[in-house]
């Protein structure tokens, strides 16, 4: 793992003071964080500690649900993403899910371009065709489905359709890439495989990652910020965060005392 | 299960000897209640499976090219056809479909996102009261609306009546294929910037079509084969269907008429006739079976 | 982009628009009847649910012959029904849960439901009718052959097959791990069907019983087929007939004043009050089962 130095990098995003929740009660209890850009920012807690709330409110997808609210501020670009158009916000923040969601009804290749397609963009077949390439081997899924580009995804294994999803939202060129816990449906293997895709892409695209698995993170972010009953606990370059964590918490948790 | 306990308990002791033969009792009882189950079974299928063996072998018999294209006979005379029926039930559910079909899946997206809402609960509620309104007062409501208006019956009135009837079939249908589609899936799409209509109508619709045209093609069935509510709206006709503002003859009706008749040379066009709707109401309900197990998506 | 967002609006306001277009179409449905049969309701007064003269001829139009012809005919079919479609549905539910026979008679099941009413009225007038007649003349009834028995006969199997899917589906929804308990207790299966199952699934199989009646309640055609069309208050059962359904289907057409036409639309208000009411309890009861 490349040695995770705080290079005064620039800041893509940053939240103040981010509050969200559902029904009057607060799970995102006043979150600031800045998270630099080009790089792997794990976003790590126990289940239930509002790290999922959080991501979801840098997409604008946490204000979709029923009763949600939200107040602070969130800035992409210095930008406040609560002025832009959510759909056009959606398009420079990409997001991978959980489980593995390949659109069922699109072949392999529609599914690249799925963003473009849903979204009416006039583009060449040619250029269609290049983006497909492109983003799949950016994915290392090529090879594996180059001949196969006309099926329905649904045949290929839940690590290679979390692969299609996330060639996906890297097709559209986002400037963030929203991973909310990408391994956690995934065998041992295929967790690996995504483990090693994520680290590449570091560079191309800013990666947030949402994780509560520790060693994960340690293994693949630059940066760890420890969320622990809304609040944000801690945040800095992993290697430090694991080996002299600040607060007593953040101790407790890399130990396993709870999560 | 209780065979084995019996088999391995001896007959040593009184008790165990009185139990031994209480189980002997009751397992005698379990047969009889398995006897008398199937016995009921029967009679509740058998019979029924007959007559339509019986309906498909006379009914069979009277058709032939004829039958197919040809109009009814005057009152008497032998032969004579049931095409004015065939093309009447066609043209009154394609009425009925052009009105219920987009109508009802409109709905049904409605219900499948909103089913929190007030408007929700409400809507769902009276499309699931629609469903069980008798079909002859869906008959009568055709009647006041249109039939009445016009001063004649017409095939206008009986494709309203019967879209009235399919409409309930296909929200309902609707409804459900989409609430099976799980939330992560519009979650992928809107997060890649996609609108809520496009979301809807490019990736959740598609979707949900197995179950859609499923929920279609019972409501076709289930129209094709209703006579109440066409007794006074389409009325029937002797003659070929050609306006929608005319009275219209239908399969159901022409059985309806003839089988009720004197006339055992109309009591053959019925035959024939219940043969040709049977044929179309299972034909409907096999295909739908095999739209679900080949393109149903599984979630 | 403000072409996105107002399509977005236009879309979502058509849906609204559908949601409020259905609960409309019932309102509209309920008004028109009222507004159609006020004549008649006014002119016939309350006598019209407590009367039994139906005589065109002296405009004296009540409801009570049909309605307890409508009662006669469903309760009895219900009767029947239930207990064969109990058999079916235990014996899909329990013996033959899965495997290739059971597909077979849930396929039967389901044609069989969708089967139009006007057939199975062909084939109570050519097969039930001859066989009841022959029935009531060995007993010495005058031998109609058509009647309210031989309604309720043909409606119990018209019914039968809704109403099996349904105790089906309740049968199926008791846990496994009751019947298991009780099993391993030492019951025989059709003690643990008898004393836990059933019981168990009782109020699900109460509310598809209360669906099967609403079925019942609205079947018009094959009921104008075998019932005889007598427009006379009898309480015997073999005696001709006719319900709330079949009198509507019958005299219609040929309804000659205002006031004739008005009153069986105030019959056709009656029979949507009266289904609405019991199709609704039968679904919350059904869906309380299904919820536990």
């Amino acid at each position: 793992m490349e040695d995770s130095v705080l290079t005064n990098g620039k800041t893509i995003l940053e939240t103040r003071a981010l509050v969200a929740g559902f029904d009057g009660k607060d799970i995102v209890k006043s979150v600031s964080l800045a998270v630099p850009e080009g790089r792997i920012t794990a976003v790590m807690g126990p289940s239930g500690c509002g790290k999922t709330t959080f991501m979801r409110c840098i997409n604008r997808m946490h204000e979709l649900a029923a009763n949600a609210q939200v107040s602070g501020e969130v800035l992409l670009d210095g930008e406040d993403v609560y002025r832009i158009n959510p759909i056009l916000l959606r398009r420079r923040i990409g997001m991978v899910f959980q489980r593995p969601n390949p659109f069922p009804t699109m072949s392999i290749y529609e599914n690249v371009v799925a963003g473009y397609n849903l979204n009416g963009a006039r583009m060449s077949r040619v250029e269609r065709d290049r983006i497909v390439e492109e983003t799949l081997r950016r994915v290392t899924l090529w090879d594996e489905v180059k001949d196969a580009l006309y099926r329905r995804g649904t045949f290929l294994s839940g690590g290679q359709q979390q692969r299609l999803c996330i060639a996906r939202a890297l097709a559209m060129k986002p400037e963030i890439l929203l991973l909310d816990e990408p391994t956690s449906a995934l065998d041992p293997k295929a967790t690996a495989a995504i483990e090693e895709l994520v680290v590449s892409l570091k560079g191309v695209v800013t990666i947030i990652q949402v994780t509560h698995n520790i060693p994960q993170a340690a293994r693949i972010s630059d940066y760890t910020a420890f969320i622990h009953l809304g609040e944000l606990v801690e945040f800095g370059p992993t290697k430090t965060l694991f080996t002299v964590p600040k607060d007593k918490r953040t101790e407790e948790y890399l130990s396993g005392k709870f999560g | 299960m209780a065979d084995t306990h019996n088999g391995a308990i001896g007959a040593a002791s009184t008790p165990v000897r009185k139990m031994d033969a209480a189980v002997t009792a009751r397992l005698r009882g379990d047969t009889a209640f398995r006897v008398l189950m199937l016995a009921l079974s029967f009679i509740a299928i058998v019979p029924l499976a007959l007559i339509l063996v019986y309906i498909v072998v006379r009914g069979a018999s009277s058709i032939n090219w004829a039958f197919l294209t040809q109009l009814p006979k005057p009152m008497g005379e032998a032969g004579g056809g049931i095409s004015n029926a065939i093309v009447g039930t066609v043209i009154l559910i394609v009425i009925a479909s052009v009105i219920s079909i987009p109508l009802g899946i409109l709905a049904g997206i409605f219900l499948s996102e909103r089913s929190q809402s007030r408007l929700g609960t409400v809507a769902r509620l009276s499309v699931e009261t629609l469903m069980g309104i008798p079909s002859i007062v869906i008959g009568i409501v055709a009647y006041t609306w249109i039939v009445k208006p016009m001063g004649h019956f017409s095939s206008l009135s009986g494709g309203v009546a019967l879209a009235m009837i399919m409409l309930p079939v296909i929200t309902l249908a609707t409804e459900e294929t989409l609430l099976l589609i799980p939330m992560t899936l519009r979650e992928a799409a809107l997060a890649l910037g996609v609108s809520y209509p496009r979301m809807i109508t490019r990736v959740i619709l598609p979707s949900g079509m197995s179950g859609i045209l499923t929920g279609v093609l019972l409501a076709v069935a289930r129209g094709a084969g209703e006579t109440a509510p066409l007794l006074f709206t389409a009325f029937g006709s002797p003659f070929m269907a050609a306006n929608i503002f005319k009275p219209m003859e239908s399969l159901p009706h022409t059985i309806f008429y003839y089988a009720t008749s004197p006339y055992p040379e109309w009591q053959a066009l019925a035959w024939g006739a219940s043969f040709v709707l049977l044929v179309l109401v299972l034909a409907l309900n096999v295909i739908t079976k095999l739209v679900t197990s080949r393109w149903k998506i599984q979630f | 982009m403000k072409s996105e967002r107002t399509s977005d609006t236009a879309f979502r306001t058509l849906l609204v628009l559908g949601g409020i277009a259905v609960s409309v179409l019932l309102i509209a449905i309920f008004l028109s009847l009222l507004l159609a049969s006020r004549g008649a309701i006014v002119a016939n007064g309350f006598r019209f649910i407590t009367g039994s003269e139906w005589d065109p001829v002296t405009n004296s139009f009540h409801s009570l012959a049909f309605v307890v012809g409508t009662l006669i005919t469903s309760l009895i079919a219900l009767v029947i029904a239930t207990i064969l479609a109990l058999a079916l549905a235990i014996l899909m539910g329990e013996y033959f849960r899965s495997g290739p026979l059971s597909a077979i008679m849930r396929t039967s099941v389901e044609l069989l439901a969708g089967i139009p009413s006007v057939v199975y009225g062909f084939i109570g007038l050519f097969f039930f009718v001859p066989v009841v007649r022959v029935f009531q003349a060995a007993l010495g009834l005058p031998p109609f052959g058509v009647g309210m028995f031989t309604t309720a006969l043909l409606l119990a199997f018209m019914i039968l097959p809704y109403s099996a899917s349904i105790a089906r589906e309740m049968i199926t929804l008791v846990p496994s791990d009751l019947k298991e308990a009780a099993l391993s207790l030492g019951a025989t299966p059709s003690e643990t069907i008898w004393k836990v199952t059933l019981p168990y699934a009782s109020s699900g199989i109460m509310g598809g019983v209360l669906l099967s009646l609403g079925r019942a309640l609205g079947e018009t055609m094959a009921v104008t087929m075998v019932i005889g069309n007598a427009n006379v208050l009898t309480f015997n059962i073999f005696a001709p007939g006719n319900t709330m359904a079949s009198v509507i289907a019958n005299e219609f057409s040929e309804a000659s004043s205002n006031v004739y036409l008005a009153s069986l639309i105030e019959i056709g208000l009656l029979l949507f009050v009266v289904s609405t009411l019991i199709n609704i309890v039968g679904k919350v009861v059904v869906n309380r089962m299904a919820a536990r």
